[in-house]
């Protein structure tokens, strides 16, 4: 049976006062924040901005963010009923909405 | 606009790209190593779970020519047969260096422990412990490419073209994704080494960035592509329930090793009703299990997902706890207890056979363009055996890294003109238009979902016919302009430039899937079953003034 999470997600790009959004996002137990994250852009809004490679293996470590305030991968926590808050990490740069500048330093073409 | 300049430039940072980019290095060379995502953590190397072929010799006597055979036997008569010996004649070597590098191949009474994989004709496949080869390797890797300071690593750059100057590959053009800004990459030798095409089908194995990205660069650049219709199709992969964490295909090795059951919806085999039967070994091949698989399911008895059942539940526990190791715990994280319940499978996009022409200096007949690992067509024919993935991966990667070291060592001046990217320049400037109405994002799910039902393992002309429409379709929606979203990491720019890559590819598998009126190895034609001799050819795809040309080679069995 179909569940309902709402994603309060703060966005914005790096300088901008940041807001936050809500999403109402209607998911099958077992699903994943990622999922429901590209849920909404291929439904709602594919401006979002979320960086991943793997989708699910958990193998390439891109999808770090926070959900309430905690560090997670959005690949491997699941989406659950109720209001989930999810926002860029802390403790690295912003790039724009959930993506935070996480490549090491020496591997970046603007160091 | 950034503007960089080195000897040899890697597009694409999997097991291919690193060793491309190593070998560049060690023949002297400044190399750079670019990747669309993290540098040696994205592509389909950090994904694979399971084996790797290789005529060591270690479990039981071997010689490569045993691997050729194999090779050869299972690419249907398709295979360029110099490259698929490259590839068997030089694996021993890459992956004793590897060794040499601890990436930890599984050892048994001290020597390295091969494994009997299907195809095979002897225990010759190596791996890493458990379902851990692709990220040892990608570890070990990244390893050896951060000891070396000639490679510079570059991430979040997506290259969008090929640049050329006089007829020769000069560099590339791309969009650095954190600032937005257009990037020009000069170098005496360019490696395409961007994987396959995967992402292109809604249920796949591989990473995000395997959209046939270098397909469409080498095709534009002047490169010619070769069997794009083979799509390998990995027949068990996870369905259901909804598994996070770990690869879709992680199934294969424990059904190999425990005789995992296959069933339909009513609990029944079904193996036996498409001419093989199991008798409680792992005996049936990849293409009878996915075709038996999506037959029960058109005969309504798939499971509630649309899959097979696949059931470890007559093994014993302490059995099942030695096979899966500490998998056992993830799977029973995700609510998975296999000794109590089936889960769902069913075929999944794998890898893809096709890809671009080259020849064993892995020159794509561009000159300073290469191509490597997945992206290179032609070693595995109509249908890869199973451990060669990884394999060609490292001797193409070291092939094409010394090969474009060679070249730029010996070029002379390839400074641009003036005018020289400009075109490529064009692409990326500018904010580009809003979207208005359109979804990119939606348009990639559209496009997945057209490839997975009417261009997955099993076609016919009327499904394919309606491939086309769509496609045309979505083509007419993309239009010229990129759109625009955001200023840093615009997702729907982002989107724009892959399907446009995208559409482009999708149209080369379509179109030569519809030529090739019989069945193949992974092309497989309901309205044309059987292998027919007169089809023992390869098709091939130029590109010349924005228009696709197909035309037919015979299969390259002399080695050149």
């Amino acid at each position: 049976m179909k569940q309902t999470a709402r994603l309060h997600i703060r966005r914005g790009g790096a300088g901008e006062t940041p807001r936050v959004e809500c999403f109402e996002v209607p998911f099958d137990p077992g699903y994943s924040l990622l999922d429901g994250l590209r849920w909404i852009r291929a439904t709602l809004d594919p401006t979002l901005a979320v960086r991943y490679s793997c989708i699910n293996a958990n193998a390439c470590k891109e999808c770090m963010m926070e959900l309430d305030g905690k560090v997670v991968y959005a690949c491997t926590v699941r989406l659950r009923e109720g209001d989930m808050h999810i926002g860029p990490l802390g403790n690295k740069p912003l790039v724009q909405d959930l993506i935070s500048e996480i490549a090491p330093t020496d591997e970046r073409l603007i160091p | 606009m950034m503007r960089l300049q080195t000897d040899v430039l890697v597009i694409g940072s999997g097991g291919a790209g690193m060793y491309a980019a190593i070998a560049a290095a060690r023949d002297g060379c400044q190399v750079h190593l670019i990747d669309r995502s993290l540098v040696g953590r994205g592509g389909a190397t950090v994904m694979a779970q399971m084996t790797v072929s290789v005529a060591l010799g270690a479990e039981c006597p071997d010689h490569w020519e045993h691997h050729l055979a194999d090779t050869l036997k299972a690419g249907r008569g398709l295979c360029d047969v110099a490259l698929s010996k490259l590839l068997c004649e030089n694996a021993a070597a890459r992956i004793l260096e590897l060794d040499a590098w601890n990436v930890g191949w599984a050892r048994e009474n001290g020597h390295i422990k091969q494994a009997l994989a299907p195809g095979h004709d002897r225990a010759r496949c190596v791996y890493v412990d458990f379902l851990n080869t692709g990220p040892a390797v990608s570890r070990t890797l990244r390893t050896q490419v951060h000891r070396i300071d000639a490679i510079r690593r570059i991430g979040d750059v997506v290259v969008t073209d090929i640049v050329l100057q006089d007829g020769e590959a000069v560099g590339a053009a791309g969009l650095h994704l954190i600032s937005g800004e257009p990037v020009l990459l000069e170098a005496r030798s360019t490696i395409i080494a961007t994987g396959g095409l995967t992402r292109m089908y809604r249920r796949n194995s591989a990473s995000l960035n395997m959209g046939g990205d270098g397909y469409a660069l080498a095709l534009r650049a002047g490169a010619e592509l070769i069997d794009m219709e083979f799509v390998q199709f990995f027949p068990i992969g996870h369905l259901a329930p909804r598994l996070v964490g770990m690869d879709p295909i992680m199934w294969d090795p424990f059904r190999y090793k425990l005789g995992g059951r296959l069933l339909n919806a009513n609990g029944e085999e079904f193996a036996d009703r498409y001419g093989q039967s199991e008798t409680g070994n792992y005996v049936l091949t990849r293409d009878v299990a996915t075709y038996a698989i999506f037959k029960e399911v058109e005969a309504g008895r798939g499971t509630p997902a649309g899959g097979a059942y696949l059931s470890f539940e007559h093994v014993p526990e302490a059995d099942l706890r030695k096979a899966f190791g500490p998998v056992i715990d993830r799977l029973a994280a995700n609510g998975i207890d296999l000794t109590k319940m089936a889960v769902e499978v069913a075929p999944i996009a794998h890898y893809h056979m096709g890809g671009v022409r080259v020849n064993t200096a892995m020159e794509t007949g561009v000159p300073g363009l290469y191509a490597a690992g997945e992206a290179v067509g032609g070693a595995n024919g109509a249908n890869r055996l199973s451990g060669n993935a990884l394999t060609e991966a490292f001797v193409f990667g070291e092939r094409a890294g010394a090969a474009a070291a060679e070249r730029a060592k010996l070029g002379g001046n390839v400074a641009w003109r003036e005018a020289t990217g400009a075109k490529e320049l064009e692409l990326l400037s500018g904010r580009g238009r809003p979207a208005a109405t359109t979804n990119t994002a939606a348009m990639i799910v559209e496009l997945q979902a057209l490839m997975a039902d009417n261009v997955g393992p099993f076609r016919t002309e009327a499904r394919l016919a309606e491939a086309v429409s769509r496609l045309d379709a979505l083509e007419q929606e993309l239009g010229a302009v990129p759109f625009h979203g955001t200023d840093h990491y615009d997702m729907v720019r982002l989107d724009w430039l892959d399907l446009r890559n995208m559409l482009l590819i999708a149209r080369t598998v379509v179109l030569a899937a519809i030529e090739r009126r019989e069945s193949r190895g992974a092309h497989q034609r309901e309205d044309y079953p059987g292998m027919l001799p007169e089809w023992e050819l390869n098709q091939v795809f130029s590109h010349r003034d924005g228009k696709l040309a197909l035309r037919r080679a015979s299969a390259a069995k002399a080695v050149r």
